[in-house]
C-alpha cells in the first residue's frame, strides 16, 4: 500500500536521509543565492556566483525528488539546467569582460547606458 | 553512515556558500564555490545520482569555477571599492532573505505529495542497470530534442561569449585571406637583368621599394601592440 509522501511521513526511496532534509539544504542555499545577490549590489562577478549557487540549489531539489520518486526525469532535467547555467556563465563573464574594458569599472550600479 | 556523510557534506556546502558572498576577496570567493560545488557533488552522489555528481565536478569545477576565475584575475578591478555598501544593503538582503525562507518553510510543511506519485513516474529509474547507463536510455530516446536543444543553446552561448570578446585593435597585422588570395605573380616578382658588377641601390631596384615600405608597412622602429 502506498503511503502519502509530506512532512509527516516523506518517501524516501534511494535517499540515506528523509527528503525534507534536501529539501531543506536546498532552501537554505537558495536563500544564501538571494541574499549574496543583495548583498553585492556593486560586484557583478560575487552576483554572477550567487545565481550558479540559487541554481545549484534548484539541482538539489531536482536530484531529491528524482531520487525519491523513481523518477529518473528530474535527473535529466537537472542535466539541462546545468547545460544553461554553463552557458549562462558563459555569456555574463563575456559581457562583463567587454564591460570593464568599456568603462573600466564592473560597478553595476550606475549601469545607465541604455536610459534615453 | 551515509546519513552522517549527508549532514557532513550539507554543513559544509552552506559553510561554504555563505563564505562566498560574504567574502571580502572574489578569488577567495571562487575557491569557496569550488568546495561548494565539491559538496553538491557529494550530495548527488548519495541521492544516488553518480552521473550528475561526476558532471557537476567536471563542468562546473573544471570550467565554470576556472572561467569565474580568469575573469577575476584578468579583470585591473579595485575590489575594495567595490564591497562599499555592505553594511547598507545587509539588512535589506536578510530581510528579504528571511521573508523568502519564510515561505519556503511554509511549503514545506504545508506540502502533501500524491500518494499515487510514485507510479506515475515518467521515466522510472531501472532497478538493474546502473545510474549512468540508465540516464543514457532516457536522454537519446525520450529526451532526444530537449538534449539537442540543449546542444544547441551551448553553441550560441559559445558564439555569443566569442562575438562579444572579439575586438580588431589597431596596430597588430592581422592575416588578409582576400588579399593574400586575389594576389597575382606580377605584383609581386618582377625579372630584372643586372649587369655585372653594378649595385642594387645604383640601379634602382632596392626590393621592397622605399616608398612602399612606409606606406604599407609600419615602420620597424615603433613599438608593436604585444611589446608593452
Amino acid at each position: 500500500m502506498s503511503r502519502p509522501i509530506g512532512n509527516t511521513d516523506m518517501q524516501q526511496g534511494l535517499l540515506p536521509v528523509p527528503l525534507g532534509h534536501y529539501l531543506a539544504v536546498a532552501a537554505v542555499l537558495l536563500v544564501i543565492g538571494v541574499f549574496g545577490i543583495f548583498l553585492n549590489r556593486k560586484n557583478v562577478i560575487i552576483i554572477l556566483m550567487s545565481i550558479e549557487l540559487i541554481l545549484l540549489a534548484v539541482n538539489i531539489n531536482l536530484v531529491a525528488f528524482s531520487a525519491s520518486l523513481n523518477d529518473l526525469a528530474g535527473q535529466v532535467l537537472a542535466m539541462f539546467v546545468l547545460t544553461v547555467a554553463a552557458a549562462e556563465a558563459a555569456i555574463g563573464l563575456a559581457i562583463l569582460v567587454v564591460y570593464s574594458r568599456n568603462r573600466g569599472s564592473i560597478e553595476v550600479e550606475d549601469v545607465n547606458l541604455m536610459k534615453g | 553512515m551515509s546519513a552522517m556523510f549527508f549532514y557532513l557534506f550539507s554543513a559544509l556546502l552552506l559553510a561554504s556558500a555563505a563564505s562566498v558572498v560574504t567574502s571580502r576577496n572574489p578569488v577567495h570567493a571562487v575557491l569557496f564555490l569550488i568546495v561548494a560545488f565539491f559538496n553538491a557533488a557529494g550530495l548527488f552522489l548519495l541521492a544516488g545520482a553518480e552521473f550528475l555528481a561526476f558532471i557537476l565536478l567536471i563542468v562546473y569545477i573544471g570550467a565554470v569555477a576556472v572561467l569565474f576565475m580568469f575573469v577575476v584575475m584578468m579583470l585591473d578591478v579595485d575590489f575594495v571599492q567595490l564591497r562599499e555598501g555592505f553594511q547598507k544593503y545587509a539588512p535589506v538582503g536578510a530581510a528579504v532573505g528571511a521573508v523568502l525562507f519564510g515561505e519556503l518553510w511554509a511549503v514545506e510543511l504545508g506540502w502533501q505529495g500524491s500518494p499515487a506519485a510514485s507510479s506515475l513516474a515518467n521515466s522510472p529509474t531501472p532497478a538493474t542497470v546502473d545510474n549512468t547507463r540508465a540516464l543514457g536510455m532516457v536522454l537519446y530516446t525520450d529526451y532526444f530534442v530537449l538534449f539537442q536543444v540543449s546542444g544547441l543553446i551551448l553553441l550560441v552561448a559559445m558564439i555569443g561569449a566569442i562575438v562579444l570578446t572579439h575586438r580588431r585593435r589597431e596596430g597588430t597585422r592581422r592575416q588578409d585571406i582576400t588579399r593574400q588570395q586575389t594576389r597575382a605573380v606580377a605584383d609581386t616578382l618582377e625579372t630584372l637583368q643586372v649587369r655585372m658588377g653594378a649595385g642594387v641601390q645604383e640601379l634602382g631596384i632596392l626590393r621592397p621599394k622605399p616608398d612602399t615600405l612606409t606606406a604599407e608597412v609600419a615602420p620597424a622602429h615603433e613599438p608593436a601592440d604585444w611589446e608593452h
